[in-house]
């Protein structure tokens, strides 16, 4: 560095007026950007509907699996009562499917497992499965409802 | 005289007045004109109109950085022209890919130079870039442009990432699912934290990636934007500086005691030899008048050839092998096309690419840790770097000291046992049963990226040398790479088990 640009340490006036151009430039032109890129953050985000109708009791007698494959829901009837568990993975998303042999659910990504009550049994999933809420509709159907999540354990007695 | 016939003496000579304002320095004929071109044409005149000697030698480059500008061309036109047929939609994008594969004239062809265009890539980055490692050329002037590289590599992942999505096949549509909910996997820490409802960075990210809450039409479109758009266009202004900055960080790196014999079979220019003396007699001018040192004083461009046609033939080579290998591939293997997306059934097992499938194999251990921890960590490694070891040593040699070679052998071999071996513990014995949080921070990838840390600072002090430090660490991120890689594609098959072949696989 020469000597002609060490001779001012501190900003002399017309130092700071060309830097506070600068700086207005700078924050106008990035204000302006940041602005801009508000849009690419969608504000309607369709989501399909939550609740899924899935028949009476008398069909889902103690035992019975039925996977609802587009909504990624299974309903499971069992001697407590009956319950549903979304298929989609804990971990990233994929969908998990049961392997009746072993009454697990596995998923065919990253190898996470799940016992029939949604439990991991095998990382990497970080928790269990969802359980939905299972009512019971004055006319004698059932409402699965994705937008309300159960304790584990929790089942529709009937 | 008449102004008609001036205007008709002007068309007359059109031809030959066009030509000469076009080439200002006439026909590149002579040893002048060609050098002159070199310095006056937009394209050529990222070189200089003499390179070094050293830089001529195969071996050194094995040519990778122009084999890399290659690809980019290939893929670029192909791209261009596959994006005539391609539809962005969810209705019409699988549909769109199947015209071209069937109908299009030459369509299979240049879908397949496209996608194996992207193979090959990813490919290159990385051989380029631990060719720029290994001979030490990340050394001061060139830090920044090591940096720039950093950032091509993460853009040519982004690119291939964003490319392969758009076909909307069983692979396209759970790699969309899997990667967005990578980007909400700091979910895991705002949930261990409680901050989730108040600060979730996981989510907004996956809303801006999908454009949605779920994986549909405006996630494909947003792909569609960053591949064809965004990110291209990103990549050519960062090839544009990284090219730029070779030229202006004094051409490829090289070492200041080059001995004759290791100049053998460069091209030698006798001229050169009589016309510059190894010490100049007189300072060279100031390229203009700023307060600096001048350049080069002292020195004469000594054991230079000129750039046309020595450095010209070498990289028309490159690039004609490049291209060539291309459309061999292109016309002989098709590229991969799963069927069409079906949200309700992921494909058993659901693989990445080949170079995801270290990065699916970490995952698969915790989506933070292995999605997003890990993953920028080693980025971060990557471009620092030249920051971290700024140690001056002979640049532009492969492996510049025997104790870097015995460094890298060592490292390589540790790397390779250590990876095996958590990999054989993982898949016999498992991982500790841990609460989540725990996991996400004590898991297989981390706990081996933190002991090679620990290892490579020990070596930084055993050795009392940055670069010994910095190539275990790197050495390490080769090795892991490439032996999970191998083992993900081989040894992981249905619900992501162990098997030893893929042949052993069930069948359902």
């Amino acid at each position: 560095m020469s000597n002609e640009e060490n001779a001012n340490p501190k900003c002399d006036r017309r130092d700071f007026m060309g830097k506070a151009g600068v700086s207005a430039f700078l924050t106008a032109m990035g204000l302006a950007g940041a602005g801009s890129l508000v849009g690419l953050s969608p504000s309607v985000l369709p989501d399909p509907s939550k609740q899924l109708k899935i028949g009476p009791p008398q069909d889902y007698p103690s035992g019975t699996v039925r996977v609802f494959d587009e909504e990624k829901v299974v309903v499971i009837s069992d001697d407590e009562g009956i319950y549903a568990l979304s298929l989609v993975c804990t971990h990233l998303g994929c969908v998990v499917t049961l392997d009746r042999g072993s009454g697990q659910f596995d998923c065919p990504c990253h190898g996470s497992k799940f016992t029939m009550e949604g439990e991991v049994t095998k990382a990497p999933a970080p928790r269990s499965l969802d359980r939905y809420e299972v009512s019971l509709l004055p006319g004698g159907q059932m409402l699965v409802d994705q937008g309300v999540r159960l304790d584990s354990g929790e089942k529709l007695k009937v | 005289m008449s102004g008609l016939g001036q205007l008709g003496r002007n068309i007359r000579s059109l031809p030959k007045n066009f030509m000469e304002s076009l080439i200002r320095q006439g026909m590149p004929n002579s040893s002048r004109g060609r050098s002159k071109t070199v310095f006056g044409n937009v394209f050529l005149h990222v070189h200089s109109t003499r390179t070094h000697r050293w830089s001529c030698r195969p071996l050194f480059t094995m040519g990778l950085g122009i084999a890399l500008l290659a690809v980019f061309i290939a893929l670029a036109v192909s791209g261009v022209i596959l994006m005539i047929y391609f539809q962005p939609s969810v209705e019409g994008a699988y549909n769109s890919i199947k015209d071209i594969q069937t109908v299009v004239p030459g369509g299979r062809y240049i879908r397949n130079l496209h996608r194996w265009g992207a193979y090959v890539m990813v490919a290159l980055v990385f051989l380029h870039m631990a060719r720029v490692f290994f001979t030490n050329s990340y050394k001061g002037p060139r830090q920044f442009n090591w940096v720039v590289g950093v950032i091509l590599l993460v853009l040519t992942l982004a690119l291939a990432f964003t490319g392969y999505c758009l076909p909307w096949d069983q692979l396209a549509y759970w790699a969309i699912t899997i990667g967005s909910n990578i980007a909400g996997s700091p979910v895991e820490i705002t949930d261990a934290l409680g901050i989730t409802d108040s600060f979730d960075v996981g989510g907004m990210q996956r809303d801006l990636m999908l454009g949605s809450k779920s994986v549909g039409g405006p996630a494909l479109l947003r792909f569609y934007w960053g591949h064809c758009i965004v990110l291209p266009i990103m990549m050519m202004i960062f090839m544009v500086i990284h090219v730029w900055r070779i030229r202006k960080d004094g051409g490829l790196s090289r070492p200041t005691d080059i001995r004759e014999d290791e100049l053998a079979g460069t091209p030698c220019d006798e001229l050169a030899e009589t016309a510059f003396k190894e010490k100049h007699d007189k300072t060279y001018g100031l390229m203009c008048v700023v307060p600096d040192k001048t350049p080069a004083v002292d020195r004469g461009p000594e054991q230079t050839v000129s750039t046309w046609p020595s450095v010209f033939y070498r990289e028309m080579a490159i690039m004609s092998l490049v291209i060539l290998s291309l459309v061999l591939l292109s016309l002989f293997f098709n590229a991969p096309l799963k069927e069409m997306a079906n949200p309700a059934v992921p494909e058993n097992p659901a693989k990445a690419p080949w170079y995801f499938l270290a990065l699916q194999e970490i995952i698969s251990y915790s989506a933070f840790a292995g999605g997003i921890l890990l993953p920028t960590l080693s980025i971060l490694f990557l471009m620092l770097i030249p920051y971290l070891d700024r140690e001056e040593g002979q640049s532009g040699r492969w492996f510049e000291s025997a104790d870097i070679r015995k460094t890298t052998i060592r490292s390589a071999i540790l790397s390779a046992v250590a990876v095996v071996t958590m990999l054989t513990v993982n898949v016999t014995a498992g991982w500790l049963k841990l609460s989540q949080i725990w996991i996400t921070f004590i898991n297989p990838g981390t706990v081996l990226a933190g002991l090679f840390v620990l290892l490579s600072l020990g070596v930084t002090a055993r050795t009392r040398s940055t670069r010994h430090g910095v190539t275990v660490l790197f050495v390490y991120f080769l090795v892991s790479f490439v032996i999970l890689t191998y083992f993900a594609s081989v040894h992981r098959g249905p619900n992501w088990d162990f098997y030893w072949w893929p042949s052993l696989w069930p069948t359902h």
